[in-house]
């Protein structure tokens, strides 16, 4: 392989991770506040890519306008989900709001099927993100480019909201311990709503861009996607935001790698994750940056 | 001969040094008491003997055996058994199941036998029931036998769970704050019964009790734990009179 | 009551449902035969997955991935020669694939023991998960099946899926099955080894400071429910004679998932009745999906609605009927009889 593929792979693969991370975000958040999987995060990223498909197809919206009202709509879809499906069983034992979890994805999916159809379409992708360019030997989509740098825009950003306003301080808290937070004067349940909105709209970002990336719309395109950035925020220690975005980096990357050095396991792309995932759980259960948790007994 | 030998234990979460330099010798039939403000580290100190937690630094012996870093289930198989602070039975199951758990552990028939019913699990499993039935008749719990362990009312849901450690068949009995949510009555009726249940079954007891009562009535030794570091250890006498034990209770709860 | 005498009762009970069975076999179109195969295949995926999530407290979302290794191994064992090698046109099968034969009865004693090696392999990293992990860890591995059962092609034919299975799974067999698999789980479930597994369920800690070997008892409660399911794959397969990797996927353990919740996670008979109750009504929301006349208007049908409809149904249990039809407890002779007798007093 010579050094300009290696780039190339090695841009792909940032870039596809840099979507990763900005996924995994959302369940890393959740799950740090409320100990939830937050099985519709994906389905959320499938949601996205057709809000901007519709509002550039059937309301003629320019792009940019599609994209801000996607995000805007798919934040607001996010906090729906907790209100309507999670936060009725916040005190039931954690298997219902798995099942609930559970039954919110599938229905998303099957939802999708219904009103968007089951046939796969084409997602707009504005000439922008098309461009080649050229970097010395090496030609690539301005598409490649422009995922990473939003991405890691949105990320610092996120990490600097997290640390240093007043609303990140309260999440905080609530993942340190939710009940002491609610005893401090926090409002818990504005925080789990604006942390599912938060989480959803990065998730939307994310699936906007998974769109560009990969045009073609189907109602099940965020389970494949959903699953993996659950195993980078795994990978990276749940909970832990620079975490998830490690974990993002490394899923992605270590993907685009394998397939591009081992072409023969191009059919086992997706099972890459997994094994990482036994890897982690094997060596390291609380992943890279988790701290070490010993259940209280 | 010791039969518990703990060595030097420490036990850290992070920064937190929960325990810290512990040693502990237990001989057969002893009663040794653990006492110390809360959030002294004397639960922690259990979970480190029981294979719950494993100790940052030091070692445990039971019987002439390395326990230090054993899963708790071998722990429990080799012959230690504890209760629970913030008692945790088996709520769905009764009472009757709570104990048969515990015989599971010397079960010889495999699933397939136990799934087929064949005669030589049958018996095992007759057996275990006629002795589960033994120890809850001595426990004055048999008439809530098929009750669900959940709905028994505090004071026998304690109970139960002593008889389900027992149950293990254990050489060595741990029992964190089995006085908890006593009146000064039941925690006497307490004492006579651990007394009684030490003769019985050839125990010894290493148990972390806040009613002094309960501690100084019948424990013959006291470790006495502050901030995980042991400040004092000696006869009930000794420790009642030690300064420095007065001092870590003092502004502290002596509830008893 | 005597439990001799519900015994009696119970065996009296299998007997009249065979007879009725038989009946059924002859003389019901084939469209209410497969209902009646369907429902029992159901029961024994829903029992798979409660052995699992209900009882020993893993919530395990695998089962469409065994189903799958069940289904696959007993379609290449019963296939014939010829339609194996027909089936294979794009790449070739694996010729010794293409020699083996077996009988029905083997093929799925054989299902189920792939099946349970599959488990096995896949139980022993993951079963160190507790909760949410676990189920996310196992739904992975499900899915994973299936991309390999895509890429497998000399083995699985792929994508394009194995068509022309014999259709072996009549009445008798599947209920056969059914039956075995209720009376092999309540035996299994009232002995030490049951109590095992429902202890780690009630509270993982305090069983492993009982003696319990978690990770052994779990591995067993995986790999029997890994059995059972391939087991069920295999009935599967062999009633409707088409299979390939895509019908095995999340949504298929999700309807199992949901037939678990319903029928009340931990109960047998719970399971028995919601497996029949949504099998029938999975058949009834066909209609939704085909375009209807009302006379006065004619709706079109809307493909895909039955599983809106499910998963809704899925969230309503959570939300609203978190304890199912059962809760934990078993249907009895004596609930029966018991609740008969009361009316009768208090009449
Ligand atoms: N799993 C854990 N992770 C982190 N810290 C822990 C854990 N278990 C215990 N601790 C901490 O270790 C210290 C000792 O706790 P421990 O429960 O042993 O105290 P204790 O002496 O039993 O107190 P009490 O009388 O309240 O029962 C406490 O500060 C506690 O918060
Ligand atoms: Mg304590």
């Amino acid at each position: 392989m010579t050094f300009e593929l290696f780039l190339q792979h090695f841009i792909n693969g940032i870039s596809l991770g840099s979507l990763y991370a900005l996924i995994a975000i959302g369940y890393t958040m959740v799950y740090g506040i409320v100990r939830l999987i937050n099985f519709a995060h994906g389905d959320i990223i499938m949601l996205a890519a057709y809000f901007v498909f519709f509002g550039v197809g059937l309301f003629h919206m320019p792009w940019w306008l599609a994209a801000l009202f996607s995000i805007v709509l798919t934040a607001l879809v996010g906090m729906g989900i907790e209100k309507a499906a999670y936060k009725p069983l916040r005190d039931a034992p954690r298997i219902s709001i798995l099942i609930s979890a559970i039954g919110v994805s599938f229905f998303l999916e099957n939802f999708g099927i219904v009103v968007f159809g089951g046939r796969p379409q084409a997602f707009y992708s504005p000439e922008v993100f098309q461009r080649v360019i050229k970097l010395g030997n090496v030609s690539i989509i301005s598409l490649g480019i422009i995922i990473p740098i939003i991405a890691i825009t949105l990320l610092l950003g996120l990490v600097y909201v997290v640390n240093n306003t007043r609303t990140g301080m309260a999440m905080r808290a609530c993942s340190k311990d939710i009940d002491t937070a609610k005893l401090m004067g926090i409002d818990v349940d504005r925080i789990i709503s604006l942390t599912f909105g938060l989480g959803s709209a990065l998730a939307a970002v994310g699936g906007i861009m998974w769109g560009l990336k990969y045009p073609q719309l189907h109602p099940l395109i965020g389970i494949m996607p959903g699953l993996k950035c659950f195993i980078a925020a795994v990978v990276g220690g749940i909970g832990n935001i620079p975490g998830a975005m490690l974990g993002g980096f490394i899923l992605g990357l270590g993907e685009i790698l394998l397939v591009a050095f081992l072409p023969g396991l191009s059919g086992y792309r997706d099972a890459f994750a997994f094994v990482i995932l036994i890897l982690i759980l094997l060596f390291r259960p609380t992943g890279i940056l988790g701290e070490k948790v010993a259940e209280k007994v | 001969m010791n039969l518990l030998e703990v060595k030097n234990i420490t036990v850290k979460f992070g920064g937190l040094t929960a325990v810290s330099d512990f040693s502990l010798s237990l001989k057969k039939g002893e009663i040794v008491g653990l006492i110390g403000p809360n959030g002294a580290g004397k639960t922690t100190a259990f979970n480190a003997i029981t294979g719950i937690y494993k100790p940052t630094s030091g070692g445990i012996n039971f019987g002439g055996k390395d326990i230090t870093r054993m899963q708790p289930d071998k722990i429990t198989k080799l012959g230690i058994a504890r209760t629970f602070q913030n008692i945790r039975l088996f709520s769905n199951l009764s009472v009757l199941e709570n104990v048969l758990v515990a015989h599971h552990l010397r079960l010889k028939s495999s699933f397939a036998a136990a799934m087929l019913r064949l005669p030589g699990y049958l018996r095992e499993e007759r057996a275990m029931r006629k002795e589960a039935e033994e120890l809850l008749g001595g426990l004055a719990l048999s008439r809530f036998m098929d009750e669900k362990a959940g709905s028994l009312p505090y004071g026998q849901q304690r109970r139960l769970e002593i008889a389900r450690a027992l149950a293990t068949h254990p050489k060595i009995l741990l029992l964190d704050e089995p006085a908890a949510g006593m009146n000064p009555k039941e925690s006497h009726e307490l004492m006579e019964f651990i007394e009684e249940i030490r003769d019985k079954f050839d125990l010894s007891i290493f148990m972390i009790e806040h009613h002094m009562q309960v501690v100084m009535g019948i424990c013959e030794r006291i470790l006495v734990l502050d901030h995980g570091v042991t400040i004092a250890e000696g006869s009930p006498e000794d420790i009642q009179g030690n300064q420095k034990v007065i001092e870590a209770y003092l502004g502290v709860e002596t509830d008893a | 009551m005597k439990s001799t005498a519900k015994i009696l009762l119970s065996i009296a009970a299998i007997l009249l449902f065979f007879v009725f069975l038989y009946w059924a076999q002859k003389n019901l179109d084939p469209y209410k035969v497969r209902i009646l195969n369907l429902c029992a295949i159901n029961i024994i995926l829903t029992l798979s997955l409660n052995l699992t999530n209900g009882f020993t407290g893993l919530f395990s979302l695998g089962t469409a991935g065994f189903m799958a290794v069940g289904a696959y191994v007993s379609a290449l064992l019963t296939m014939p020669y010829d339609i194996k090698t027909m089936n294979f046109f794009m790449v070739p099968i694996n010729p010794v694939l293409a020699e083996l034969h077996a009988p029905f009865i083997a093929a799925l004693i054989l299902a189920g023991i792939v099946s349970t090696v599959v488990g096995f392999l896949i139980g022993a990293p993951v079963l160190k998960l507790k909760g949410d992990y676990l189920a996310i860890a196992t739904l992975g591995f499900g899915e994973i099946i299936s991309v390999v059962f895509t890429n497998t092609q000399t083995i699985t034919n792929g994508a394009l899926g194995l068509k022309g299975i014999p259709q072996y799974t009549i009445l008798y067999w599947s209920w056969g099955t059914a039956v075995i698999v209720i009376i092999g789980l309540m035996m299994l479930l009232n002995s030490s080894y049951g109590r095992a597994f429902k202890a780690i369920r009630e509270d993982e800690t305090a069983a492993q400071a009982m003696g319990i070997n978690l990770f052994y008892h779990k591995l067993l409660s995986f790999s029997i429910s890994a059995f059972i399911a391939g087991i069920g794959g295999a009935l599967l397969g062999n009633l409707i004679s088409t299979i390939d990797p895509t019908m095995f996927r999340f949504s298929l353990t999700y309807q199992i998932l949901l037939m678990v919740v319903l029928g009340g996670m931990g109960s047998i008979t719970g399971s028995v009745i919601s497996a029949s109750i949504m099998t029938v009504i999975m058949e009834l929301l066909r209609a939704v999906e085909s375009p209807m006349n009302l006379g006065f208007i004619s709706l079109p049908g809307i493909p895909g609605m039955r599983m809106v409809v499910f998963s809704a149904l899925l969230i309503a249990v959570a939300l609203f009927m978190r304890r199912g039809i059962m809760g934990e407890k078993e249907f009895s002779w004596d609930m029966l009889f018991g609740k008969g007798a009361g009316r009768r007093e208090s009449a």
